[in-house]
């Protein structure tokens, strides 16, 4: 790209103030936010001076420290489960033909393309009418809680962990695996020496988004949880329509800085884990990968 | 590890047969491996969905319990009463200017991030990529602080002489929110598609005398359709059935469909009515998707 003089270094001067108006419009409502958070006012928009106090607050209000509990375990679950059912189904979408993979190809994408709203109102029915069945059939009581809200949180989390990790795979040649199981490699043996290094950086960015998205589900979780037991973000979300206090900006910035973590997490990740692939695409090192130290 | 594995490949002869229990055992094996998703899939998300269908044709009780006998369609002659039409169109109208606007700030920002340095460009897409990452309903949060009628916004229109501005419950704010918040999803595929491209295929329109205006429309747009279209998608069908925006910013007279169908469940009780709305925002996404992707394949 040439920056002269001409037509087209005024484009580029344009395109670059716009980029610049982008970046700000993305960041100022994010810094003011956390700005506002160390404010000693009762009031959101006018600064006194910088104080802890609403962090103080926060931590002694039970209320949000018992949603962060309820968050961080259905985050968590969830993101195990369906890491490892979805890096199971990208496997086997990506890598193997049989006759059902072209349906099971749809089902998967389409809890990524359904609106949350749609996708709250479908898993509250069914647990709706599943509870009703299981009382009438089998006398069973059961009423909605976390384990509702992690069930509907692994549902879709494995479409997305599938997509990231499909992504990966087919980035790299199937030949390594059949250098691997010439080399006389048992089935086991070269999913854990090369197939998951190789795929690693994927399932490590699937399971992440899937943290990202359960940590930030509002719709899905207020339609599927029972009494007492809200979330978070669906906590916040009740206080925030009756009006905005000092305390949701603390919260706010709380939830932000763990979105900030996950998003370095993933970026050391994708780093580490290139050199690695890198290593596994030679095969002098393959083969001492998955033999052991050369005799 | 004690076992050999067997030298198939010195001793057996390779007939047919075997290529074919071979190949059996390798899709059976295909199969085992997906089988715990499509279990899963099956149970919490198709057999669901075909509930809502199913509930969509059922009646209501007087005490707002859904009765599953009596099926009718009284469910779907609603969705033309005026007032529901009204929400609707307000939603697709609403959802539509949001993609134009997200296309037409993030086409020039996609360009200018796919056409700098390696080095620069890889910092510039994680600037991108953090608020992407951050929680929804925080940055829906920070607008309603920033529009408030004693919010920053306000503050500044204030210092430089205007009035105290009134955007917070209106559509304009839902507008900026929407924008806001998935702006990113445009962003990125728009990204993909330009920093893929084969600058060549430009160079050569220069040499034939191309200004880069027409360089650009004949040779640049097309070719980075794809993204368009992809990214098009990714910010329409969210904006459609938009929830939280619209609940935080929003006000009481401008309902849109995602606050409507959740109305239906949680306060007025009608379960048969909103399943029949979320069919029916599920089908006009699915023929906006349909008809997006033939006009872009047809550019293309």
């Amino acid at each position: 790209m040439n920056e002269g003089t001409g037509p087209r270094g005024i484009v580029q001067r344009l395109l670059a103030a716009n980029a610049v108006l982008v970046f700000i419009f993305l960041y100022a409502p994010i810094l003011l936010l956390v700005v506002f958070s160390f404010n000693d006012n009762n009031n959101v928009s006018i600064w006194t001076e910088p104080s802890l106090r609403w962090y103080g607050e926060m931590f002694q209000n039970q209320d949000v420290m018992g949603a962060l509990r309820n968050s961080l375990i259905v985050a968590l679950l969830s993101t195990v489960v369906a890491t490892v059912i979805g890096t199971a189904l990208a496997i086997s979408l990506e890598r193997y033909r049989y006759r059902g993979r072209g349906t099971l190809d749809g089902l998967a994408y389409l809890p990524i393309i359904i609106p949350d709203v749609t996708m709250a109102v479908m898993l509250l029915i069914f647990f709706f009418q599943g509870f009703d069945l299981l009382q009438a059939w089998f006398g069973i009581r059961m009423t909605s809680g976390l384990h509702t809200i992690i069930l509907a949180h692994i549902a879709f989390c494995i479409s997305f962990v599938a997509v990231v990790v499909r992504a990966r795979i087919a980035q790299f040649d199937s030949a390594l695996e059949d250098a691997a199981a010439d080399l006389y490699a048992t089935r086991w043996q070269t999913f854990r020496k090369v197939t998951l290094p190789l795929i690693a950086p994927g399932v490590a960015g699937g399971a992440l988004l899937s943290l990202t998205l359960s940590l930030d589900d509002v719709v899905v979780t207020q339609f599927v949880s029972g009494a007492g037991s809200t979330t978070l973000p669906v906590y916040v979300f009740g206080l925030v329509r009756r009006g905005v206090t000092p305390l949701i900006n603390a919260v706010s910035v709380v939830m932000l800085v763990a979105s900030m973590i996950l998003v370095g997490i993933s970026l050391g990740f994708q780093r580490g884990a290139t050199t690695r692939g890198q290593r596994l695409a030679d095969p002098a090192e393959l083969e001492e990968d998955i033999l052991g130290h050369p005799a | 590890m004690t076992q050999a594995p067997p030298r198939l490949d010195e001793e057996a002869p390779v007939t047919p047969e075997l290529e074919r229990a071979a190949e059996r055992a390798e899709s059976r094996r295909g199969f085992l491996i997906g089988l715990p998703a499509y279990a899963y899939l099956v149970l919490f998300f198709a057999i669901p969905l075909v509930l809502v269908f199913v509930y969509s044709f059922a009646s209501r009780s007087s005490t707002g319990r859904t009765v599953l006998e009596d099926w009718n369609l009284d469910s779907y002659a609603r969705l033309v009463d005026p007032l529901v039409l009204e929400i609707f169109v307000r939603s697709f109208v609403l959802a539509l200017i949001t993609t134009v606007v997200c296309l037409l700030v993030s086409y020039p920002f996609a360009y200018y991030i796919a056409t700098r340095g390696p080095g620069v460009r890889n910092v510039l897409l994680i600037l991108v990529m953090i608020p992407f990452w951050s929680n929804f309903l925080v940055r829906t949060y920070a607008w309603r602080v920033i529009l408030g009628s004693d919010g920053i916004a306000s503050q500044i229109s204030q210092a430089f002489g205007g009035e105290e501005l009134r955007v917070l419950f209106t559509p304009t704010a839902i507008l900026i929110g929407l924008v806001y918040g998935f702006l990113p999803f445009m962003v990125l595929p728009l990204y993909a598609a330009i920093e893929r491209l084969d600058w060549r295929l430009v160079e050569a329109a220069r040499d034939l005398y191309a200004d880069g205006f027409t360089a650009f429309r004949k040779v640049t747009l097309p070719l980075s359709m794809p993204g368009i279209v992809a990214g098009s998608i990714l910010v329409f069908i969210p904006s459609l059935g938009a929830y939280v925006t619209p609940a935080i910013l929003g006000g009481a007279n401008t309902v849109l469909m995602g606050d409507y169908i959740v109305d239906q469940f949680l306060a007025a009780r009608n379960w048969p009515f909103g399943s029949a709305l979320s069919f029916a925002v599920m089908f006009v996404m699915l023929l906006a998707t349909i008809f997006y992707f033939r006009a872009g394949a047809k550019t293309l």
